[in-house]
């Protein structure tokens, strides 16, 4: 059982690191042809890292918006970036300072992450407009997060698992020579649901986290008086003629 | 005012966000184009047989030459904040014109062909087959944006479904199932030079009857020359500009501040036109080649600036993207942006203390300002980022007492679109284009019944012609929208021209 586990991380591990980098290539490569920054837009280059950062760290934009996804989104993302990094811990030995501080916080984190879920969920099922463009797959996603975070908290406060265990196996996976995995329900489920996670998230919606930074209309700078922008498609069509 | 089979939505103190109310708006799509419409920009005639397959080939080679296009096809989490955020939603309630809504028409195709999700598993993630059904919605729908670029503000991402509608408007054309309005438009400026099909001659024509009513107006001789080699400037400005109200007064208003100026300035009616369609359209190709005229004009005619009169989408094209279709413009005077606008130009000059003003002229008006979405979210003025917003405003307050600004929310980058932007302009789209308006209206007349206000200025010679029709639908009048050079024009006060005191203290003089 172990065993399969294991071999299910490598593939997981795989497709999404292989995945992400096709998309991420496909994005690098496409050109962006014209000049479309929603502006007022920075003018330099070190405004529009100013710009991503507000973006990818505070949701800029959805905070002008609307307060309650603001809310409940924000929450759950920040929650889930504390409880990875709480994670790395099961990863690498000796766990590094930071992390280490981290600890703590992290125990909350995984409320939080939760609480939002549910929040967005909510929403979602509840307000005609997000209802009327969600797929299943947009309630599977919430439902998908919210069990492994579910999971998670169980092993913490009520179910116990043996995290030395997890760990061994974990950091074994980097040699190929993992341990034993205990097999409690909670941790078996939880483990599941993150290879689904990372298998389908470059085939999904999560192709947000790569699209946030190749955004044209966020990542473009506002320079186009003082400096010519040409794609190659479109230099080759001027030599054209 | 206007009869209409359509209900006229009602203004209240607030726009709220409608309960939707599907497949409302289904039945309005715009005129097709006919083949002659369509040829001149080098698509087929009449929808192809083989639509299908050629409907999948433009998306796919759309998605690899535009990142905006892939991105945003991919990007979105239905997160639903940008539901709430488009006119067109707010005044129909169709579900189909939220962004996201309007986007999926696109995105459920995409899915079903290009991504590994929907080939295997079009219901989870709604994607959905290409039939003849789909090309009729996506006539419909992509045809009732604006592509005012207000949802992109407020996406996570930055979506813009501008550019997804953009995208769809091309590949419809490829296929021969183009819009009327947008395509003969287009093939007019190709064949006469400008949107209007007004030739040459007519133009002259026009510019010495301007000159004439200036003169008696004023006294002073201003010039509204025409294809003059060797001036300093070409300006660029709408079509509309030649002769419709309120866009007239705002192009005397240029005239007399380039006299004042003391600058030599030329049109050319070979450019004789600042729209450009090709951007509505989508068509990198046909964009191009009109913003080409705008560079022959200013190599043949020996320019050293470009200046472009007001209008909105014409100045994003400018802006953002003339360099990069008709660029480099290397032979212009390097101490000045390429292009500029004629509010920079303006604003130059009052901040140089270079014009006079009797700013008692515009004393009858109470004046508030429509931010054009184009100017707002796709362009800039002067150095810094919100100069667009700035620089009209300083340039009205210069010349008018009165000023307030609409409520903070419908202005600025959040600012409404007129409801006819975008290729909207058209009878056939009306419904459309005043139901869209009600955002708007709903701001402007809240600040009319609790600011005194009596008119409002734009600089987007669409939105001038979109208010002066859709006013009237909302219990206002047409001619309460101006121009802002038309408040320059009526204030300026020209060197060596009588004031009304002068004359009176000649009179005094006299007896
Ligand atoms: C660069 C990092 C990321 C950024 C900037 C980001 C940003 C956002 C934003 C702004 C939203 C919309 C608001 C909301 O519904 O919460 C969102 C939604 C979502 N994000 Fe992320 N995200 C990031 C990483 C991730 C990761 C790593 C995951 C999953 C493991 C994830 C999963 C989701 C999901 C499932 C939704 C949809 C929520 C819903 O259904 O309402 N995100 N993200
Ligand atoms: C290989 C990947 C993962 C492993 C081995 C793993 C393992 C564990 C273990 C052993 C616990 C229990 C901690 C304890 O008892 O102290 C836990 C908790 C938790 N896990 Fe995971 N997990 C993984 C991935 C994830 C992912 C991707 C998420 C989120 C999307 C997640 C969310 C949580 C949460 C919210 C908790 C509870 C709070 C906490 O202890 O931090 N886990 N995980
Ligand atoms: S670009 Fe404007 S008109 Fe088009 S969907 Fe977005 S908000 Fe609506
Ligand atoms: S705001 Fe952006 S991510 Fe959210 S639903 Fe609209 S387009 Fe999709």
């Amino acid at each position: 059982m172990s065993t399969v586990y294991a071999l299910l991380f490598i593939v997981a591990t795989l497709v999404l690191v292989i995945g992400l980098a096709r998309k991420i290539i496909q994005y690098a490569k496409t050109p962006a042809p014209l000049k479309i920054p929603t502006t007022p837009a920075p003018t330099t280059q070190a405004g529009v890292v100013m710009r991503l950062f507000r973006e990818v760290v505070f949701f800029e934009s959805l905070f002008k918006s609307t307060k309650w996804t603001w809310i409940f989104g924000w929450m759950f993302h920040m929650g889930l970036f504390l409880v990875l990094l709480r994670h790395v811990r099961y990863f690498i030995d000796p766990v590094w300072l930071p992390i280490q501080l981290i600890q703590p916080f992290g125990i909350y984190a995984g409320f939080a992450m939760v609480l939002g879920l549910a929040g967005l969920l909510v929403r979602r099922i509840f307000v005609d407009r997000v209802r009327y463009i969600s797929a299943p797959s947009d309630y599977l996603w919430l439902l998908l997060l919210i069990v492994i975070g579910f999971s998670g908290l169980m092993m913490k406060f009520v179910a116990h698992t043996d995290v030395v265990m997890v760990k061994q196996f974990f950091h074994g996976l980097w040699t190929f020579s993992w341990g034993s995995l205990p097999m409690d329900f909670p941790l078996l489920v939880h483990l599941t649901l993150v290879v689904i996670l990372m298998v389908l998230f470059p085939f999904s919606k999560l192709l947000h986290v790569p699209g946030v930074f190749f955004s044209p209309s966020r990542n473009q700078v506002d320079n186009p008086r003082e400096k010519r922008h040409l794609a190659p498609w479109a230099k080759a069509l001027e030599e054209q003629k | 005012m206007a009869k209409t089979d359509f209900e006229v939505p009602e203004l209240h103190e607030y726009v709220d966000v409608p309960a939707l109310e599907e497949g409302v708006m289904a039945h309005l799509s715009p005129f097709v184009a006919k083949p002659d419409h369509q040829e001149p920009l080098n698509f087929p005639g009449e929808l192809v047989e083989d639509w299908h397959d050629k409907t999948l080939a433009k998306l796919d080679d759309l998605r690899s030459r535009y990142r905006s296009l892939q991105v945003y096809l991919d990007a979105c989490v239905k997160c639903g904040s940008c539901t709430d955020k488009c006119h067109y939603y707010l005044g129909t309630k169709d579900p189909k014109n939220m962004p996201v809504g309007r986007q999926d028409l696109l995105r459920k195709v995409y899915r079903r062909y290009f991504t590994f999700a929907g080939k295997y598993f079009p219901k989870l993630v709604g994607a959905e087959d290409l039939t003849r059904e789909t090309l009729d919605d996506w006539y419909s729908y992509y045809h009732q944006c604006s592509q005012c670029r207000r949802c992109s503000v407020f996406c996570p991402y930055g979506i813009d479904t501008a550019e997804i509608s953009m995208a769809a408007r091309e590949i419809l054309d490829s296929i021969g199932y183009g819009q009327k309005y947008c395509n003969e438009i287009i093939a007019k400026v190709f064949k006469i030079g400008n949107n209007l099909g007004l030739p040459g001659p007519a133009l002259a024509d026009t510019l010495e009857g301007l000159e004439e009513d200036v003169f008696d107006e004023t006294g002073i001789e201003v010039k509204y020359p025409l294809d003059v080699k060797g001036a300093d400037i070409l300006l660029v400005t709408p079509s509309a500009d030649f002769f419709a109200e309120p866009h007239v007064d705002g192009l005397i208003g240029y005239g007399k501040v380039f006299h004042e100026a003391g600058v030599s300035w030329t049109m050319s009616s070979h450019a004789s036109e600042a729209a450009n369609f090709g951007m509505f359209i989508g068509s990198y190709e046909n964009m191009r080649r009109v913003s080409m005229r705008v560079r022959e004009a200013a190599l043949e005619l020996g320019v050293k600036r470009i200046v472009f009169g007001e209008c909105g989408h014409a100045w994003r094209v400018a802006y953002s993207f003339l360099n990069t279709l008709a660029g480099p413009f290397d032979f212009l005077d390097p101490d000045y942006p390429v292009p500029q606008h004629i509010c920079e130009f303006t604003n130059d000059l009052i901040e140089k203390g270079k014009l006079n003003f009797d700013k008692s002229a515009n004393d009858h008006m109470t004046l508030t300002f429509h931010d054009s979405c184009n100017v707002a979210r796709a362009t800039r003025m002067g150095d810094k980022p919100g100069g667009q917003f700035e620089i009209p405003r300083a340039v009205i307050k210069a010349v008018c007492n009165n000023y307030v600004d609409m409520h903070h929310e419908t202005i600025g980058e959040k600012t409404y679109c007129c409801g006819g932007g975008g290729g909207l302009l058209t009878d056939d789209l009306m419904e459309i284009r005043v139901k869209g308006a009600l955002p708007r209206m709903t701001a402007l007349k809240n600040a009319v019944e609790e600011q005194g206000v009596t008119h409002m200025a734009a600089i987007c010679a669409i939105c001038k012609s979109q208010f002066t029709k859709v006013l009237p639908y909302y219990g206002m009048t047409m001619d309460q929208i101006v121009s802002v050079h038309q408040l320059v024009s009526n204030a300026i006060v020209l060197t060596g021209q009588k004031t009304e005191d002068d004359e009176s203290e000649e009179q005094e003089a006299e007896g």
